[in-house]
């Protein structure tokens, strides 16, 4: 042989989201992906672009949207979306609450995280998907490590632990029962690492939330919280500019800041390489808990 | 930067989740948010000492029991690789567990405590490991620190495994002396054991060389989708794609395809990112044809003189893996074997293996939960295949019920 068959592990790994993003094209009827404007589902985003070119995904996107968003990530989600020319539903939180769905938390920390489910789950039965594409990693979190590609989901959207189904090579069963779902996961085997050297060789372009800028933040609980509409600050509090950047782009009244001179991709990779919190770290919703995630996904959360 | 997958294996309390712990840890990639969780919950506990095991335990049921009970996957990466550990528990019953972890990996780590010695359980994780094709096997004997670090000991461990692994299949074995507690020999040299003239596990699991492990000879595509975009820039563009599972292809190579077997040749290898000279495993692409056949998914792009197996009489050894339910002779299945999905029936029952001892039982053919037998199947239409040994992925299948939907085996063709 004249030279050895090697791939480095950028290139195993699109290559292997790329064949799972097939395989839900193939093996579901009407799926659909999630997409928040955070790194991870716009990875996703782009390699569904990939895996289908020169035609576009066979599927449409779907933003579940809690009302509390930062200006940005809306700007950013519509042109990233209009330039793949996929379809965009939007599932949003406030409907659910005018609706009587759900009930608003009240307080300081109120957060619409968990709300988020409903809608969701909503939104799912309501346009018949049977698959949702996400964007989580199984690097994430503790609960995730045990996570399939292929996670099913009962009629009432929920995840159960203990009876996922074994996944062996690169076989995925996507059968199941009418009025459940499932679940997948094409960057299981990423690191946030991954994510972040990918976007620099793909050259992605990102919501300008992820580099550092100088915002106004309260620090509650030890996390920097951006002041906003949604984002009250208490008496005892103070709000304060600092340089700031976000390691995940969600919820404004959960999605902590870091505080960070990062302002360029490579500096960012700098700062992920040498960082000693996972990212999640700085969400306050998974502090809630010891086994905060677990306890959601099990209710059918992302 | 290179992907290495591998999986661990031992009996409960040889220090699997120790050596995990390190790995991680001396490789930085435990996070101080982590550290914290984990110091927060071994107090509550009233462990000891900080319970590295509680990183790598993730579910609530698990934790309330105090033991793993599937697989779960975890990431580390040096400068020279990325790893993907499949790290499947150690718990008597769980055989499915490291059969489904082995079946992605390319190496096993299997401890075992030099107290103790071979045990019954490492004869079992060696003929998984065997069965399921892994080419690189190291034997960690752990807990060294507990035997003076006697090299007696552990070349009497060493001669006892080769003994008995020369009754299986597993082309590269690595012996190392370890204390996964202490650190000894796992990532640094261990002062402790000069007599070691090995390097330490990391430094191994850096530079074995995995390179030749897929097959690169048979030229097999199993075609998962085709890519038709309704624009009019790319009008008559019909793309087969998929991941390729052996072999090479190349623009201008002559193809068949499986089953119409219609001949064409390839005209181009086509990715997002422009086409490409030759496309291997594990690399997802669409090929594009220069005769218009009729293609859809389940189909196999293969060369015509090099075809595999085409037949509906499968030999397959496979591993069950339901608890509601035992392998019924004669009962239906659906059978997924690369993008192909058939009807299978089960035609006979040849023998169950004792894992522990692999010895053949042939007068209780009843598989059950985490029993390994060979079993004959008829399927609804053919399946294009190659024996396990020669390739993973078109020698490989799963079983799934079709009342519960529920994969219930997976199956190594012979
Ligand atoms: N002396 C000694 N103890 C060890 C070593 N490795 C693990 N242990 C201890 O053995 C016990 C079981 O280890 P653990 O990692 O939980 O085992 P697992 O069940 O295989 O995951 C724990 O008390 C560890 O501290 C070692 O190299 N030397």
């Amino acid at each position: 042989m004249s030279h050895s068959y090697n791939l480095n592990h950028l290139d195993h790994l699109e290559s292997e989201a790329i064949y799972v993003l097939r395989e839900v094209a193939a093996q579901f009827q009407n799926p659909v992906l999630l997409f928040s404007g955070g790194k991870d589902s716009i990875c996703v985003a782009h390699l569904a672009k990939k895996a289908f070119w020169p035609a576009r995904p066979p599927f449409p996107f779907m933003h579940v949207d809690t009302g509390h968003n930062f200006p940005e990530t809306i700007a950013y989600r519509d042109e990233f979306i209009a330039n793949i020319g996929a379809r965009l539903v939007v599932a949003s939180v406030q409907d659910s609450i005018d609706k009587g769905r759900v009930v608003e938390e009240k307080g300081p920390n109120a957060s619409r995280n968990a709300l988020q489910t409903v809608t969701l789950l909503d939104a799912i039965s309501e346009n018949g998907f049977d698959c949702a594409l996400g964007g989580a990693r199984r690097d994430e979190e503790k609960a995730r490590a045990k996570e399939r590609f292929f996670s099913h989901r009962d009629d009432f959207g929920q995840w159960d632990p203990k009876n996922q189904r074994p996944e062996l090579w690169n076989i995925f069963n996507g059968r199941m029962s009418p009025g459940e779902h499932f679940r997948v996961f094409p960057l299981s085997n990423w690191t946030e690492m991954d994510v972040w050297q990918y976007i620099k060789k793909e050259n992605i372009p990102l919501p300008s939330l992820y580099f550092a800028h100088d915002r106004e933040v309260v620090a509650r609980q030890g996390t920097l919280l951006a002041v906003t509409d949604f984002v009250t600050v208490a008496e005892d509090e103070k709000a304060e500019t600092r340089r700031v950047r976000f390691r995940t782009v969600g919820d404004a009244t959960c999605t902590g800041a870091v505080e960070s001179d990062a302002d360029s991709l490579d500096a960012v990779i700098a700062e992920v390489a040498a960082a000693r919190q996972t990212e999640r770290g700085t969400r306050a919703d998974d502090k809630r808990s010891e086994t905060a995630m677990e306890d959601r996904k099990r209710q059918g959360y992302f | 930067m290179e992907l290495l997958r591998f999986t661990t294996a031992g009996s409960v309390d040889d220090g699997k989740s120790t050596l995990i712990g390190r790995l991680m840890y001396d490789t930085k990639t435990i996070f101080e948010d982590q550290l914290e969780a984990v110091v927060t919950s071994s107090k509550k506990r009233g462990d000891e000492n900080v319970n590295l095991a509680l990183l790598t335990d993730g579910l609530r049921a698990e934790r309330e029991q105090g033991i793993t009970i599937d697989v779960a996957y975890r990431y580390f990466a040096t400068p020279k690789r990325k790893f993907i550990i499949a790290d499947t528990p150690g718990h008597i019953q769980y055989t499915r567990n490291m059969v489904t972890g082995a079946s992605t990996a390319n190496l096993a780590i299997i401890l075992i405590d030099a107290r103790k010695g071979i045990v019954e359980q490492t004869c079992r994780h060696s003929f998984i490991a065997s069965l399921l094709r892994i080419q690189h096997v190291v034997l960690a004997v752990n807990k060294m620190d507990l035997v003076d670090y006697s090299e007696a000991r552990f070349d009497e461990i060493v001669s006892a495994y080769k003994e008995f692994a020369s009754r299986l299949q597993i082309p590269q074995m690595t012996f190392i002396p370890m204390s996964a507690l202490n650190g000894d020999n796992v990532v640094e040299k261990s002062a402790n054991m000069p007599w070691y003239q090995g390097a330490p596990l990391l430094y191994h699991l850096e530079t074995v060389y995995v390179g030749s492990d897929a097959n690169h000879v048979d030229a097999r595509l199993p075609v998962q989708w085709v890519i038709r975009p309704q624009s009019n820039e790319w009008h008559d563009f019909r793309g087969f794609a998929g991941r390729i599972a052996g072999g090479v292809f190349k623009p201008g190579d002559d193809v068949m395809v499986l089953p119409s077997g219609f001949t064409s040749k390839i005209k181009g290898i086509h990715t997002a990112d422009g086409e490409l000279e030759e496309a291997f495993h594990p690399q997802s692409v669409a090929i594009t044809l220069e005769d218009e056949i009729d293609i859809s998914r389940g189909d196999m792009i293969v060369k015509p003189n090099n075809q595999p197996n085409v037949s509906q009489d499968i030999e397959a050894m496979i591993c069950w893996f339901s608890e509601k339910q035992k392998l019924n002779p004669g009962g239906h299945y659906i059978l997924q074997h690369t993008s192909r999905e058939v009807k299978a029936k089960v035609t006979a029952v040849r023998y169950k293996v004792n894992v522990n001892t692999l010895h053949k039982i042939e007068d209780d053919l009843e598989i059950g939960l985490n029993e390994i037998g060979r079993v004959a199947f008829r399927t609804s239409a053919p399946l294009f295949h190659d024996s396990y040994r020669r390739n993973r992925i078109t020698g490989s299948f799963v079983l799934v019920d079709p009342f519960t939907n529920n994969t219930v085996a997976a199956g190594m063709i012979r």
